[in-house]
């Protein structure tokens, strides 16, 4: 009994360092923050302000306010537009059987895998091309189309575990396609959008290689607007820590907020389909 | 989290039990019709697109100015000779094999302890899992500065009395220092810092995977072994990690696929780092492309870490979508 109780002592003792260690960073971030440029020095990085205030936070808003309009402007139809899809997709391919809907799924999986080094310049050129180009809307249809592969699998997992009996009733009475749809698999679909859209506005809101590729200023999303902060010279690093924290507010939020729903989707791509 | 069985279950009960009728032939087209407009959008933005660069990584357009004349091979064996790519070769190598070593490590030590019965486990579920919900931007901005050589964590190293502390990503020794050409293909210590980062940002994701495994080991095995007087730790090399061979897998194919793609926190870390100490294919092709002008150069990079990716990828989603038949 004593062993026990010493080893369950450790295990609480790792697990305490390893959340310490998990959590340094935000620690970090959230004293910078609220330093202000008079109190913030180099020595005294881990020492808790000695008069915190919400000057950095405010002059970082000052920066950042107008790319923080551009990622919602960007996450929230790109995610419900790529969410729609997906469930869409998803229900064609969980629960008809139509020749080549396997093949089908693999050319939709593997869009999952592509690194997107290798369609950025045809990217970049078409864009151009139908001036969409340095726009929100080019974003918007750019993670729309890219979201594609992991909201289709995010809903053809969810729709797979509905049982088939729920149509059966349906398909008696004689409802069609679109039908069981709307009114069978939609009721049911509530947790499976939840997933598809956390999963998505997270990835959105924290992408940078298409934001950085395909805008400038002043359409820029926050996290480009991050590192442009975070590259500078002359921007005191209180405001640039104040910067990385209200860049990952949104999300953090979310996160927080519905954990257990955006775990799930971090899974998706892991649980076989 | 989801049931891995499910689904396999459910497709097979929908083929014993055929739909009767000529509606339902009409409807299974009907599935096929809806997934056409996505199928289009990939086909252009995803297949077309990548055959669109392949083409040009075979072109002599390395200038402001488009010029789609034949070049052959000639992107690719400029890009293998240069000390750029090789260097981001080497690192490529070693980031993803730490990566993925430390991600497994942390994940399992992770999972084990959140799995012994603990209070507050959803907390400490929670406090692992969070970095993964930012951005690797931000990731990268923040640990710039705890792993920033002067200030940082080595204000702790010299308040606890050490004379040498780490000069963490700005370290420009190989250990070991092994030459072999024009590169060094030891270890670069600078890459060390960004492994780091990204651990700290993705181990959550292994340790909620080997989470799930771990709940789905079945107990008559541990029961079995426990009769026959197995302690915890034989328990754990004998029993556990066997049944975990698949998901350690998953978990080596999905972080293999994210340090291919890693992109964004390395430019917001270090950049390309003295000698291209922490230079990736990525970060490479996207200089060389939108800042160099030399598109076809950059294609090609792209083309062979679309290569490498495939070559690992592909075997997992047809193993993923075979497991289901």
């Amino acid at each position: 009994m004593a062993v026990r109780r010493f080893n369950q002592t450790l295990i609480y003792i790792v697990l305490i360092i390893a959340a310490i260690l998990y959590l340094l960073p935000v620690y970090v971030v959230l004293v910078t923050s609220l330093k202000s440029n008079a109190t913030v020095s180099l020595a005294q990085m881990w020492n808790l302000p000695s008069h915190p205030g919400f000057a950095s936070i405010r002059a970082a808003w000052a920066q950042l306010g107008q790319n923080f309009g551009n990622s919602f402007y960007l996450a929230i139809p790109a995610t419900l537009l790529s969410s729609a899809l997906g469930a869409v997709n998803g229900y064609a391919l969980s629960k008809w059987r139509f020749r080549g809907a396997n093949v089908l799924f693999f050319i939709v999986l593997m869009g999952l895998f592509i690194p997107y080094q290798s369609v950025l310049i045809p990217l970049l050129r078409v864009m151009d091309t139908i001036g969409l180009y340095n726009s929100i809307p080019g974003l918007i249809l750019v993670h729309t189309v890219y979201g594609i592969p992991i909201t289709t699998l995010i809903f053809r997992n969810f729709y797979a575990n509905i049982p088939d009996d729920v149509l059966e009733a349906a398909k008696i009475d004689g409802t069609g396609y679109w039908g069981i749809f709307r009114y069978v698999m939609l009721p049911l679909s509530v947790s499976g959008f939840v997933v598809s859209a956390i999963w998505q506005f997270t990835q959105i809101w924290n992408n940078f290689l298409f934001a950085v590729a395909l805008t400038n200023p002043p359409h820029q999303p926050v996290t480009v607007a991050l590192v442009n902060i975070a590259g500078s010279q002359t921007i005191q690093w209180n405001v640039q820590m104040a910067s990385a924290l209200l860049v990952s507010i949104p999300t953090l939020v979310v996160y927080i907020v519905l954990g257990k729903f955006f775990v799930r989707g971090l899974l998706a791509g892991a649980v076989k389909g | 989290m989801a049931n891995p069985v499910t689904p396999a279950k459910a497709t097979r009960k929908m083929t014993a039990r055929r739909p009767a009728g000529r509606i339902r032939g009409w409807d299974n087209r009907m599935a096929f019709f809806t997934l056409i407009p996505s199928l289009i959008l990939l086909g252009v933005f995803v297949y077309g697109f990548i055959a669109w660069s392949g083409y040009v990584s075979l072109t002599n357009w390395n200038s402001f100015i488009p010029t789609l004349t034949w070049a052959g091979l000639r992107n690719y064996t400029a890009i293998f000779s240069s000390f750029r790519f090789q260097s981001d070769l080497r690192n490529l190598v070693i980031f993803t094999v730490l990566f993925i070593a430390g991600d497994l490590v942390v994940g399992m030590i992770l999972a084990l302890l959140v799995d012994q019965k603990i209070r507050a486990e959803g907390l400490f579920r929670s406090i692992f899992i969070y970095p993964m919900a930012i951005s690797m931007v931000v990731t990268g901005v923040i640990w710039s500065w705890i792993l920033n050589p002067t200030t940082g964590i080595n204000l702790f190293f010299h308040a606890l009395g050490f004379k040498h502390v780490p000069a963490w990503f700005l370290s420009t020794r190989f250990a070991p220092s092994i030459h072999l050409g024009q590169i060094d293909i030891g270890i670069p210590v600078a890459l060390l810092a960004v492994v780091i980062a990204a651990v700290w940002q993705m181990s959550g994701f292994a340790m909620a995977v080997y989470l799930g495994g771990l709940r789905s080991v079945p107990e008559e095995l541990k029961e079995a072994s426990r009769i026959d007087g197995a302690g915890p730790w034989r328990m754990f090399w004998s029993v556990v990690l066997p049944q975990l061979k698949g998901t350690t897998a998953t978990i080596v194919v999905i972080q293999a696929a994210a340090s291919l793609k890693v992109f964004g926190l390395i430019y917001a870390m270090t950049g390309s780092g003295q000698d291209f100490s922490t230079d990736m294919p990525n970060l490479n092709m996207f200089q060389t492309t939108f800042q160099g002008d030399a598109f076809a150069q950059g294609a090609a990079i792209a083309i062979v870490l679309l290569l490498l990716m495939a070559a690992f990828t592909v075997p997992y989603v047809l193993s993923m979508l075979r497991g289901e038949r």
